[in-house]
């Protein structure tokens, strides 16, 4: 377990400012999840954290203690690459165990270590195999496994499902879930860009935007208070309605925002407008409603789809529900 | 890739499997034809020659002599029995045994020299192009010339190395190195490792840069010692293409010819296979003779590599693991 501490850190490549100061501090314990655009910085923040590369500027504590020039394999971290980054000649044991072989640990420790990773990821009649003989995500549990055998302080996960294919990413996400609950003194930071992924396992996300934390909260947090446009367009799908212009200084701001399950339809309501698409899922169904706004509005309601296409319908949103956000796309509390 | 294909699919009583085949045959006629010109048709004329007593002004009328070249027992009047041919002929066995010198020598040096210059050029360092360029100069220099070049910088006379190594005291008088037979089968290997290594390097290189970066990050987490990456991690990832790489280089020097006939002419303890066949072909008029040498050079080549294939496992065929 540990505390991490970031302060100030800044990388940069050249001329090129990636990380361009970042404070934050994860909690021991805690699982927090980077997530942001492609190209916002948060697999170089990991990175840094992890020890492959070296930070600019700035300092990073474990547990109080500055680690800034501290070696990778000294942080007490361990980590699972989204390519998995398995060792193609060896079998899994031997993935598994490799660390700690060339570390002379005793074989029976060995032994024990392995076995007890396996079984809690179930993969212990898979040890003869080679990383080829599996499937995709059999290769993620090896990877996670050789993680686990390290015994962390720190566990680190470089997009670790998007390798996998939709339902196996729904499964190996499940498992990363009960991993957490099972090894509650381990600290997990997890990189995606796949917000549904940070939504489901994070205690808390870190939202980057262009190498700065646009905003730090739990999930709900991030859902019900976003602080800035980006965020509330980020986090949740279907994407957070914006209406500008017209619709928005009707209510006294530069941008409406309007989840599309805290819109109702009714009679005489404030927008209205032609369905110009819609989506039945099942469970639920979505509405796009040209309402006038730069793009359709989107709209979620429970149960079967009941209108059609070319259909008028009245819209009105849910007392409350209104983000306010200003000309700067902060918002108006 | 059917051969012949209508505006509306013509039914053409083959199964798509046999136009397959059938259209794979066209591609490769011409490809199989050219190899039977330049590679089948002279090495079985070689064979042929070498069981007749063809001489080289009368190519068309020798006769079938059987396997005398290669070994006959003569019975002389005093009843003193002697073999003749190549197989018992000293003059061919130093050849053999000095090709086979040469090029274990050579391609151990080589591979791990070009192992070593790989590594380096796979570490990322500005100007990594340019020195990747720069370093196929040797093997891009036809052997003719770079011999040329050696020979001239090796002379004991004039040579620019004999004048080095003295002025710096390395040595006391200057040495005949290509002329004197102690040294010769080191000059011919020194300017063979410096001619080859850069390709050597390149095939090692095309090898390391198939591991993917990951791999090496995950061993740094894993805490693992640079020098144990290599031989626990890098290496045997790199194997197939190392020892695909050994086998080109191996066959390349079992037949050398040009390096050694430019640098040590008539030198018996450089004198190797091909330069051996070539002189009894050409320069002694025992064309038969030579053919029966260069039947046996090929023999030997063949059971070389098939032994080295089997041995060590060599995946030619490309599907090898991932």
């Amino acid at each position: 377990m540990a505390k991490i501490e970031l302060k100030n850190v800044k990388k940069s490549y050249g001329a090129v400012d990636v990380i361009k100061g970042i404070d934050l501090t994860i909690e021991k314990g805690e699982f927090m999840v980077f997530v942001g655009p492609s190209g916002c910085g948060k697999s170089t923040l990991l990175r840094l954290i992890s020890g492959l590369e070296e930070i600019s500027s700035g300092d990073m504590l474990f547990d109080n203690d500055r680690v800034n020039n501290v070696l990778p394999s000294q942080r007490g971290i361990a980590m699972v690459f989204q390519s998995y980054a398995l060792y193609p000649h060896m079998s899994v044991y031997d993935n598994m165990a490799f660390g700690m072989k060339l570390a002379k640990a005793s074989p029976e420790a060995m032994k024990k270590r392995v076995m007890e990773a396996a079984k809690l990821l179930q993969i212990d009649h898979l040890l003869d195999r080679l990383p080829k003989q599996l499937s995709g995500g059999q290769r993620q549990r090896v990877a996670i496994g050789r993680a686990i055998v390290r015994d962390p302080r720190v566990f680190l996960f470089d997009e670790p499902l998007s390798n996998l294919d939709a339902a196996l990413r729904v499964q190996t996400r499940l498992e990363i879930a009960k991993l957490h609950h099972s090894m509650t003194d381990v600290t997990m930071i997890y990189v995606t860009h796949d917000q549904v992924e940070a939504m489901t396992l994070a205690d808390r996300i870190a939202v980057l935007r262009d190498g700065r934390l646009e905003q730090v909260g739990s999930p709900a947090e991030l859902y019900e208070r976003p602080n800035s446009i980006f965020v509330a367009g980020f986090i949740g799908s279907p994407k957070m309605n914006f209406l500008t212009g017209k619709f928005a200084s009707d209510h006294g701001c530069a941008t409406l925002g309007i989840r599309s399950e805290h819109i109702d339809v009714v009679e005489g309501g404030l927008w209205t407008g032609e369905i110009v698409h819609a989506e039945d899922l099942g469970s639920d169904n979505y509405l796009f409603v040209e309402v006038g706004s730069d793009e359709p509005m989107i709209v979620r309601r429970e149960g079967k789809l009941t209108m059609k296409v070319g259909d008028t319908v009245s819209l009105s949103p849910k007392a409350g529900q209104l983000h306010k956000f200003d000309q700067n796309g902060k918002p108006i509390r | 890739m059917t051969a012949s294909k209508t505006a509306i699919g013509r039914e053409s009583g083959l199964s798509l499997q046999k136009q397959r085949q059938k259209a794979a045959f066209w591609f490769l006629a011409p490809m199989l034809i050219a190899l039977f010109c330049v590679a089948a048709w002279p090495l079985l004329r070689t064979v042929w020659f070498s069981l007749t007593d063809t001489s080289l002004n009368n190519l068309y009328g020798g006769k079938w002599i059987g396997f005398d070249n290669y070994l006959r027992v003569q019975t002389l009047s005093n009843g003193t029995v002697r073999y003749k041919g190549t197989l018992v002929d000293p003059a061919w066995w130093n050849a053999v045994w000095n090709t086979v010198r040469f090029s274990v020598a050579s391609v151990v040096c080589e591979t791990i020299l070009g192992l070593i210059v790989a590594l380096v050029l796979n570490a990322e360092f500005k100007g990594r192009g340019f020195v990747r360029a720069a370093i196929l100069i040797p093997w891009a220099i036809p052997t003719i010339v770079s011999a040329k070049m050696w020979a001239w910088m090796l002379n004991d006379q004039y040579g620019i190395l004999n004048d080095m190594a003295l002025n710096l005291g390395l040595i006391s008088s200057k040495i005949a190195w290509t002329a004197n037979s102690d040294t010769a089968m080191y000059a011919v290997l020194m300017v063979d490792i410096w001619k080859t290594t850069p390709f050597m390097a390149l095939l090692c290189l095309a090898g390391l840069q198939m591991v993917p970066r990951d791999i090496y990050e995950a061993a740094k987490i894993d805490g693992i010692n640079p020098v144990k990456v290599f031989f626990k991690i890098t290496l045997p990832l790199i194997r197939p293409a190392l020892m695909v790489a050994v086998i080109f280089r191996m066959l390349d020097a079992l037949r050398i010819f040009d390096l050694i006939y430019v640098l040590t002419p008539n030198s018996a303890s450089t004198k190797t296979m091909s330069v051996i066949s070539r002189e009894n072909l050409i320069e002694f008029d025992k064309f038969a003779y030579g053919s029966a040498q260069s039947t046996l050079l090929f023999a030997i080549l063949a059971i070389f590599v098939s032994l080295y294939i089997w041995l060590g496992k060599v995946d030619l065929s490309g599907e090898g693991g991932k």
